[in-house]
């Protein structure tokens, strides 16, 4: 990678600045969300950007991107720190909205408050991944992504079937929005104070993986991932430690579902088919396995090509007036888009656009003292 | 009483009757050494130790206490650990971080901080290669470090299986010297080779395993002058 030449004070800044976030990461996350979070609506304003569609439709589209931002980061828990490749994933973002949906709408006329089911919410995520958990994870590669896609599908389906508590195909409407009485109001209409609550969750979501990782049961993965023999000879508990990455991944998954619940104020079987759990692996593998900055950043990618290239592109070839083309609904094209993504990465670059790079995280301080 | 102690020990792959009810021991501050040729069951029978394979029947105790039945973490908590078979180090971490691997179940402190001295004393090369990554290595400093990260879980009886694979003669008798100093240090050894002049050379007692039964125990001078043994495995 050619690195761009930056003026002396901004080159020495820059230096500062990766030394000090290299040193204290969780700093670096909340800074770094917090410009992006800035950044991003600014952007929106700029041309050629701010003549695609207007500032709130843009903001809505960034709020739903870093609502797969969550879910790719969660994701990469699963699949980029411990290895276990994960097809359902969107069942435990079908459970937490549910879970929201169901106690906090007309449905029932329990009208259970936003924040204390945020947490819940994720808690009932970590339940489920650890029951799906642990009768599969004896089961390795195929196996085991042959059942969570099976489970991907069940929890769909069950949803539909369910309709005393479901509603079924109709889904869920109405539900309660966050509240923060006096100071703000979250109303379909602005879409601002979602922004800022699903940064603010991006933050958070993304501090807790970086702190996971550095820890003992990051380790543990890591060990797991590379070679789940030596970690067993290591004295890693395999079953223990696969389990915490399924329950950590499904608990981010339903924390995210709540907010999407909320925030879209219905939900509904369709929402959480398996091209939920696609889009968000091709995340994961665009931005680079077990890279959490990487597949946040390709969940945006992903999120936004879709959601607006294909839009536009659609626009664009109506207003040609090619006869055929014209027909065509590009936005139908997601599915291809995953494919080409993932099979050009598998091809081309299997380790991502960003890949992990490890840090070897005892170095810098033995090189310290050795000085 | 023998330190480990295996008791007519059966072990399975499905339908395939592995070990055939083996008995063997390891006394403190012993090396012992596990002699067969492929498919014997040499690593099998390390397997059934350290709890990654289960024993149908039989026991296996370590200092009194049965582990047949213990998971493979608790077993190195217990003071068993498994060098496996090729090695197997984490090869995108680095040395020092294999090494804190082996201490997984360990509280960190200084301790453990002690030990990687120890480690580092015994093979001055790993220290050379702290914050290497391990796959980057040579067989043989790969060797060392699956044996040092073996010993960061402070057993007390470690389980080699085929330490001198793949490695040049010259390192080979490198290994086999700090086999030799490890267990002076008062770690029992058990260790499974293919190399039957080399480990018969150091050990103090050896087994001879066919196809999964025991057919000679004796002391490993003995053994290395037994005539069945010379042919079959020591090449004469």
């Amino acid at each position: 990678m050619s690195r761009l030449k930056l003026p002396a004070p901004l080159a020495a800044l820059r230096a500062r600045m990766r030394r000090h976030f290299g040193a204290h990461r969780t700093q670096g996350v909340i800074f770094a969300i917090l410009v992006i979070g800035i950044a991003l609506p600014l952007l929106s304003r700029v041309p050629p950007f701010g003549q695609l569609q207007s500032i709130n439709a843009w903001t809505n589209a960034f709020t739903i991107a870093a609502i797969y931002a969550i879910l790719a980061i969660g994701l990469n828990v699963v699949i980029g720190f411990a290895g276990l490749l994960d097809l359902g994933y969107a069942a435990f973002f079908a459970l937490g909205g549910y879970t929201y949906a169901i106690v906090a709408s007309p449905f029932f006329g329990i009208h259970i408050p936003f924040w204390p089911m945020l947490i819940f919410g994720a808690i009932i995520g970590a339940i489920f991944g650890i029951l799906l958990g642990a009768p599969t994870l004896r089961l390795r590669g195929d196996y085991l992504a042959i059942v969570t896609l099976g489970f991907g599908e069940i929890v769909p389906i069950t949803l539909l079937n369910a309709d005393k508590f479901t509603a079924g195909t109709i889904g869920i409407g109405g539900i309660d929005k966050p509240q923060i009485p006096g100071i703000v109001e979250f109303t379909l209409i602005n879409p601002w104070p979602f922004y800022v609550l699903i940064m603010l969750m991006l933050m958070l979501v993304t501090v807790a993986v970086f702190r996971l990782e550095d820890s003992k049961i990051g380790r543990a993965w890591e060990a797991i991932r590379e070679d789940e023999l030596a970690a067993e000879s290591s004295g890693i508990n395999t079953v223990i430690s696969k389990l915490q990455a399924f329950a950590v991944g499904a608990a981010i998954a339903g924390f995210a579902g709540v907010f999407n619940a909320a925030k879209l104020t219905i939900v509904s079987p369709g929402q959480f088919g398996f091209v939920v759990s696609v889009s968000t692996l091709s995340a994961v593998v665009l931005g680079g396995m077990g890279n959490v900055v990487g597949v946040g950043a390709g969940a945006f990618v992903i999120y936004l090509i879709q959601s607006i290239f294909l839009k536009q592109l659609n626009i664009l070839v109506s207003q040609l007036g090619i006869p055929i083309l014209g027909d065509i609904d590009f936005l139908q094209f997601q599915y291809v888009l995953y494919g080409v993504v993932l099979v050009i990465m598998m091809l081309k670059r299997p380790q991502g656009i960003y890949p992990a790079r490890r840090r070897m995280r005892t170095f810098a301080d033995s090189k310290e003292t050795a000085k | 009483m023998a330190l480990l102690e295996l008791k007519d020990v059966n072990t399975y792959y499905g339908a395939v009757h592995a070990l055939r009810g083996i008995s063997l021991n390891v006394n403190e501050g012993e090396i012992v050494t596990l002699i067969g040729s492929n498919g014997a069951g040499k690593t099998t029978t390390l397997r059934t130790i350290s709890g990654l394979e289960h024993a149908r029947s039989g026991s296996i105790t370590l200092g009194g206490t049965p582990i047949h039945q213990a998971k493979p973490h608790e077993i190195v908590r217990l003071g068993i650990s498994h060098a496996p078979e090729g090695r197997r180090v984490f090869a995108r971490m680095s040395v020092r971080e294999n090494l804190e691997m082996g201490a997984f179940l360990r509280k960190s402190g200084p301790e453990v901080q002690a030990d990687f001295k120890k480690v580092f004393d015994l093979f001055p090369r790993l220290k050379e290669r702290e914050f290497q990554a391990a796959g980057t290595m040579s067989g043989g400093e790969q060797q060392m470090l699956a044996i040092g990260r073996a010993l960061m879980a402070q057993p007390k009886v470690l389980l080699l299986d085929e330490p001198s694979m793949g490695l040049a003669p010259i390192l080979v008798e490198q290994i086999f010297d700090i086999i030799k100093e490890i267990n002076s240090r008062g770690t029992a050894v058990l260790l499974v080779e293919q190399n039957a002049m080399m480990a018969l050379g150091i050990a103090h007692r050896g087994y001879i395993l066919q196809i999964g039964e025991i057919t000679i125990e004796d002391d490993a001078s003995a053994l290395a002058k037994n005539p069945k043994v010379k042919e079959a495995y020591l090449g004469v």
